[in-house]
């Protein structure tokens, strides 16, 4: 472990005592043990380097950084026109939620607003993309805790999704979907015909992913009182979006400051009472509905207009200064941007979600075993690319 | 001339060899047994890619060879090719022999492995205590290799695999004591542990032992259905090599033609704990109500099956071969999958002029050579069958549930296990007593 130049395990580690004695094998007392940054169950390139007794686990400590791109100093050096696409690399698996937050942030910035149309046609990518995060998490999750198959299912479905996005914007990931002040694209032929199709299609197939799961003893048993966080700790943590959600505490900013058209919308916020894996599970789980119930009526609703409000060619908001933080899948996105003026950001900040859910690791896996670890860091839905930036 | 090749197969004799003591024909058996095995395990390591994928809405192998059929040997190949790498801080010795060990204890199981009342290496008299004794021995394999790599992983790994083993074997080892009580409920009183005597015991009694003392023997089944599965290492009980949670436990650091032993010994290790379960419960060779359809007509439909089965897969195949894209690509491909499904056809042929040629017809009861031949064949289909559907619900678990927690595991082991098993098991003992 020291002799390596790059390696960091030494430095700051609050949580575990390293400091054990020189042993010629393997000391059966106390393991430290990496985990990651390469390894099957940590989403990506987290290493999470646990103390662990047995095979309890005494304490975790988090190295992040090893997909660090310095997205926010990158924004110092392109214009806001420019920065767009790099948001849509943040959260990778909802990219349309990162440009619909830096989008609004801007144009509140501006002070400009994006027309009706627009508004409508960012929920109803919003709320799929929502569907389609949400999808991707109920595999990898259900992966790590041992069941295989759910991830084929959601991975098909979510397949659908994917192909909306791309009829409409050309891109299936990495949508670049929506411009300051509105959108880029008209809708295409059809659009809310597919998206009614996709309505009905995914419905049923919700429906299969909890009759694999909900009721399966063994998912149960994996899931119920594991990684345990009360509303308390949560909000202490900063903890949102369905992670704090399922601790009982109602809050969505989809509901509580309303943003895009989301105040026009009738929809519920499902909150779980426990706050363990297991409520995490189905509020996400009610989420993907409530997400249907929105983009039915967004689509029903769907104004005619222009959908691009009046924004200069050269993008150079007045001086000050914007925090704008929408409800993304993950819980809440906030950009804060400084403005000097110019073309570019002064200072563009991005609350990332994940990043801030992931502080709530450690007291979710204390005196859990190694296999709770897994299923918590799925539970967590933390995607690296907008932890490390 | 069948009644001379009869006399070199050694299967004239109701005997196995091992009794018989023919070391030559008991060397031969064993193997022909390793080769089987080996093909099984090739076989079974296609199907459970193939079966898997359906079950996940994939396709799963489909390039080397028609529908993947080629990939066993292709990943064989691979793995044989493979640098062999030995951690420079592992414990060399003990890394090189693990993998052995393992591979020696899942092996050694089918000596008495009964295929037919003398389709087998040996009747031991203590066949089942050895089976199960030397399939434990499997668990030394695995702890010694997680110690040896000198990893934290495979040292969980190991650990995790121990703990469950031997939790598992005492619930299992009770569910196998409540079937050999139920050996002992003839004229004499007397019970038997030797696996050929324990299929013959349900022979005799009429009834094969699920559903003996019904649910007594169905329970004891179930019990030790669960424990093959915990014992076999395999979902929804992986926890020694759960992928997730520690990359894959206890062979982290093997790479090549040595992990590979390891999962032919997993392989191997699953068919010999199904065949158990299939000799003490399902009435290893025989075959469906033997002494209700009985008779020389039914005999002879009984025997058409394994033809029928044959005849079943060349069909598929050939399906296969209709379906398969009129591009010019797939030439190669549909020639060979029509192959594949000519050898099954001509399988299926044989084996049917097997069965026509077998009809134990004379009313004297003597049998024919063929027909010994015939009934020779069919205790081992029968057997090979159900063994065959322990496989498939191996591979329908692994596809359908996520996996236990440790904790829950041995909880399940010690609280719910172990007590049923015991309560069976008196229970059983107790209705013997009262019934004879």
């Amino acid at each position: 472990m020291n002799d390596s130049t790059h390696d960091v395990s030494n430095r700051a580690l609050s949580n575990l005592d390293l400091e054990t004695p020189e042993k010629p094998y393997l000391d059966s007392n106390e393991l430290i043990i990496n985990m990651g940054p390469q390894h099957p169950a940590t989403h990506g390139v987290l290493r999470v380097i646990l103390k662990l007794d047995g095979e309890k686990v005494l304490g975790t400590e988090c190295v992040i950084g090893y997909l660090h791109r310095g997205v926010e100093k990158i924004a110092e050096n392109r214009t806001y026109t420019m920065f767009n696409p790099y948001v849509d690399r943040m959260d990778y698996v909802a990219a349309v939620s990162n440009g619909l937050g830096y989008c609004e942030a801007v144009e509140k910035l501006m002070n400009v607003e994006a027309p009706a149309r627009a508004k409508y046609i960012r929920v109803i990518l919003t709320e799929l993309n929502r569907i389609a995060s949400h999808q991707l998490w109920l595999g990898t999750h259900a992966l790590d805790i041992g069941a295989m198959t759910p991830l084929f299912y959601t991975f098909r479905d979510r397949e659908e999704i994917l192909k909306i996005f791309e009829k409409y914007c050309g891109a299936r990931l990495t949508t670049h979907a929506f411009r300051i002040g509105g959108c880029q694209y008209e809708t295409y032929a059809g659009f809310e015909k597919e998206v009614k199709n996709f309505l009905t299609f995914v419905a049923p197939k919700i429906d299969e992913y909890e009759e694999l799961l909900t009721t399966n003893r063994i998912w149960i048993e994996r899931t119920k009182n594991v990684g345990v966080i009360s509303a308390l700790d949560a909000i202490a943590l900063g903890v949102t979006g369905p992670v704090l959600r399922a601790s009982g505490v109602k809050w969505d900013l989809r509901k509580a400051q309303p943003y895009a058209a989301y105040s026009e919308f009738d929809f519920d916020i499902p909150t779980g009472t426990n706050g363990d894996t297991y409520d995490r599970y189905l509020v996400r789980m009610a989420e993907m509905r409530q997400s249907l119930r929105i983009i039915e009526q967004a689509v029903n609703r769907i104004p005619e207009g222009p959908i691009m409000a009046k924004v200069p060619k050269i993008i150079k908001p007045p001086v000050g200064e914007i925090y704008h933080s929408i409800e993304a899948p993950k819980g809440e996105l906030g950009y804060f941007i400084v403005s000097d003026g110019s073309t570019q950001p002064y200072r563009l900040r991005v609350r990332p979600p994940s990043f801030v859910n992931l502080q709530a690791l450690d007291t979710m896996v204390r005196g859990l075993l190694v296999a709770d670890v897994v299923a918590v860091i799925g539970t967590i839905d933390i995607v690296l690319g907008e932890v490390d930036r | 001339m069948p009644n001379f090749i009869m006399s070199y197969l050694g299967i004239q004799d109701a005997i196995t060899p091992g009794a018989a003591g023919s070391q030559f024909w008991a060397l031969v058996y064993v193997f022909i047994i390793f080769a089987g095995v080996s093909v099984a395990v090739m076989a079974m390591n296609w199907l459970e890619r193939k079966a898997l994928a359906h079950f996940q809405i994939r396709l799963g192998p489909m390039r080397v060879g028609p529908h993947g059929l080629l990939q066993p040997i292709a990943d064989a190949i691979k793995l044989m090719l493979k640098e062999d790498i030995i951690p420079a801080e592992a414990d060399q010795f003990v890394f090189w022999v693990a993998p052995l060990i393992g591979l020696l204890a899942s092996f050694t199981v089918y000596t008495v492995i009964p295929f037919g009342p003398s389709q087998a290496v040996s009747d031991m008299n203590i066949g089942i205590l050895f089976m199960l004794g030397v399939s434990s021995l499997g668990v030394l394999g695995i702890v010694v290799a997680g110690w040896a790599s000198n990893s934290h992983y495979p040292l969980i790994g190991a650990l995790r695999s121990s703990a469950q083993m031997v939790s598992y074997e005492v619930a299992m080892g009770l569910a196998v004591v409540s079937a050999i009580l139920m050996t002992s409920l003839n004229a004499t009183g007397t019970g038997t542990l030797s696996m050929i005597g324990i299929v013959q015991a349900q022979q005799q009694q009429g009834v094969w032992f699920i559903f003996k003392f019904f649910p007594l023997g169905l329970i004891a089944f179930g019990i030790f259905a669960i424990a093959m599965i915990a014992e076999t290492n395999r979902a929804p009980f992986d926890m020694a090599e759960a992928e997730s949670e520690l990359t894959a436990g206890y062979h982290t650091e093997y790479s090549g033609l040595r992990w590979s032993l390891f999962m032919l010994a997993e392989y191997a290790a699953m068919i010999a704990v199904s065949s158990i379960a299939v000799a003490l419960w399902l009435g290893g060779w025989m075959r469906p109500f033997p002494n209700l359809l009985q008779g020389p007509a039914w005999d002879f439909i009984f025997s058409l099956f394994p033809g029928l089965t044959f005849l079943g897969l060349a069909a598929i195949a050939m399906v296969g071969v209709v379906r398969m894209p009129s591009h010019s690509f797939f030439k190669i491909q549909r020639i060979g999958l029509a192959g594949f499904a000519a050898v099954l056809g001509f399988i299926a042929l044989l084996l049917l002029i097997i069965a026509v040629a077998g009809r134990s017809a004379d009313a004297s009861g003597a049998m024919s050579p063929a027909a010994r031949f015939r009934e020779g064949i069919d205790y081992v289909y029968w057997f090979v069958f159900k063994v065959a559907v322990f496989m498939y619900l191996f591979i329908w678990y692994r596809a359908t549930w996520p996996r236990y927690r440790f904790d829950q595991l041995m909880k399940i082991g010690w609280k719910v296990m172990l007590p049923i098993s015991l309560v069976v098991l008196i229970a059983t003992a107790i209705v013997g007593v009262l019934v004879s």
